[in-house]
């Protein structure tokens, strides 16, 4: 049942389908309540995963249960599953012809676009004091010049993090997480808009 | 292999904080230091990834699974890199609203966040340099990063889909060809 409703709404891709899961899953179904999804939202964001996954796996559980959330999980990654696998399989067919090579010289300039779109786009919540911007670049250096795993550098931001985040008795982080899920809520607003 | 793929690519789905672009470079750092792809390799699956709907990350995992592995590959990754997400989920739902409100977690990801955006700044970087827009015997390649600098401005500026800002580079780098 999840499954079949929740798969062709990924059409969407990535976070632009966040919006449309919303207005499936709130208005349509009445799975869950209008004020609850920002938060849920907010929490799928938090946990390791890409937030579409982590959003389906979440109602999938409010609605049914485990089972519940084990299906619209699967729901979620089929139809990314399948498109990509065509794509990987026609790409593999034809990356010699000259004219799929032109067409790449023109994609990755524009996917090098679309990624340091995600660092703007990450940066702007992320980074808002010398503490944040310190621990954005040293991260950077680490990973151009030492070969170490990135779960290394993941662990120094969070005990960076951590001891810096509770030695401020403000309540900074606090007016951070709302930014986040402001921006989400903007989010929202332009996706509907587009939609 | 099949064993392998699958331990890897829960490993990458455990850590993968910030998702999509950011477990860029944890993805490549695994496949690398396996021997299952080159970097020339990893920078086609990113575009492949890129273009296609969906998560980057899950995305990634499919055709790196598929090219180590063929079908089979594909669906191990797969379900290696959701696993962890699904596992964490149920947990989160469990313990809903303290999680979010705890002083320790807020801590920890004001620190995690800047570290994701110096990873999604990495990925961008690698990208880059591999597939020559900018490196190289003239530092960097005019119309790559003319390509480039429409396409972020498209983006930051304008509601365009991407994939149509995609779409359209690709014709532009047809007609330059």
């Amino acid at each position: 049942m999840t499954f079949s409703l929740i798969s062709p709404v990924t059409f969407g891709g990535g976070y632009a389908m966040i919006p449309l899961l919303e207005k499936r899953v709130t208005e349509k179904n009445k799975w869950i309540k209008k004020e609850d999804i920002v938060d849920i939202l907010a929490i799928c964001q938090t946990v390791p995963g890409s937030i579409a996954v982590n959003t389906a796996s979440f109602i999938g559980f409010k609605v049914a249960g485990v089972p519940g959330a084990v299906i619209a999980t699967l729901g979620i990654i089929a139809p990314s599953f399948l498109i990509v696998l065509l794509m990987a399989v026609v790409f593999l067919g034809f990356q010699d012809h000259p004219i799929v090579q032109a067409a790449f010289t023109g994609f990755r300039p524009a996917i090098a676009a679309l990624i340091l779109f995600a660092a703007i786009r990450t940066g702007k919540s992320a980074i808002f004091d010398k503490v944040t911007i310190a621990i954005a670049i040293v991260s950077y250096i680490l990973l151009l010049f030492v070969s170490i795993h990135p779960i290394f550098v993941l662990l120094f931001g969070g005990v960076v993090g951590i001891l810096f985040g509770l030695r401020e008795k403000k309540n900074q982080a606090g007016s951070y997480q709302d930014e986040v899920i402001e921006d989400r809520r903007g989010n929202l607003v332009r996706g509907e808009k587009n939609s | 292999m099949m064993w392998n793929l699958f331990i890897t690519f829960i490993k990458i789905g455990f850590i993968s904080f910030g998702g999509g672009y950011a477990m860029i470079p944890v993805i490549e750092y695994e496949v690398l230091k396996h021997g299952w792809l080159k970097t020339q390799q990893f920078t086609d699956v990113i575009s492949i990834a890129g273009m296609s709907p969906g998560p980057i990350a899950t995305n990634s995992a499919v055709f790196v699974g598929y090219k180590i592995a063929g079908i089979p590959g594909a669906i191990v990754a797969t379900l290696a890199i959701s696993l962890p997400s699904l596992f964490l989920i149920l947990l989160a739902a469990l313990f809903f609203y303290k999680i979010q409100n705890n002083k320790l977690v807020q801590s920890l990801f004001y620190g995690l966040r800047p570290v994701i955006t110096g990873f999604i700044c990495y990925a961008a970087f690698r990208f880059s340099i591999y597939n020559h827009i900018i490196g190289g015997d003239h530092w960097f390649n005019g119309t790559s990063v003319l390509i480039l600098l429409f396409s972020l401005g498209f983006l930051l500026f304008t509601r365009i889909h991407p994939l149509l800002v995609i779409f359209l580079s690709g014709i532009v780098g047809i007609m330059t060809y």
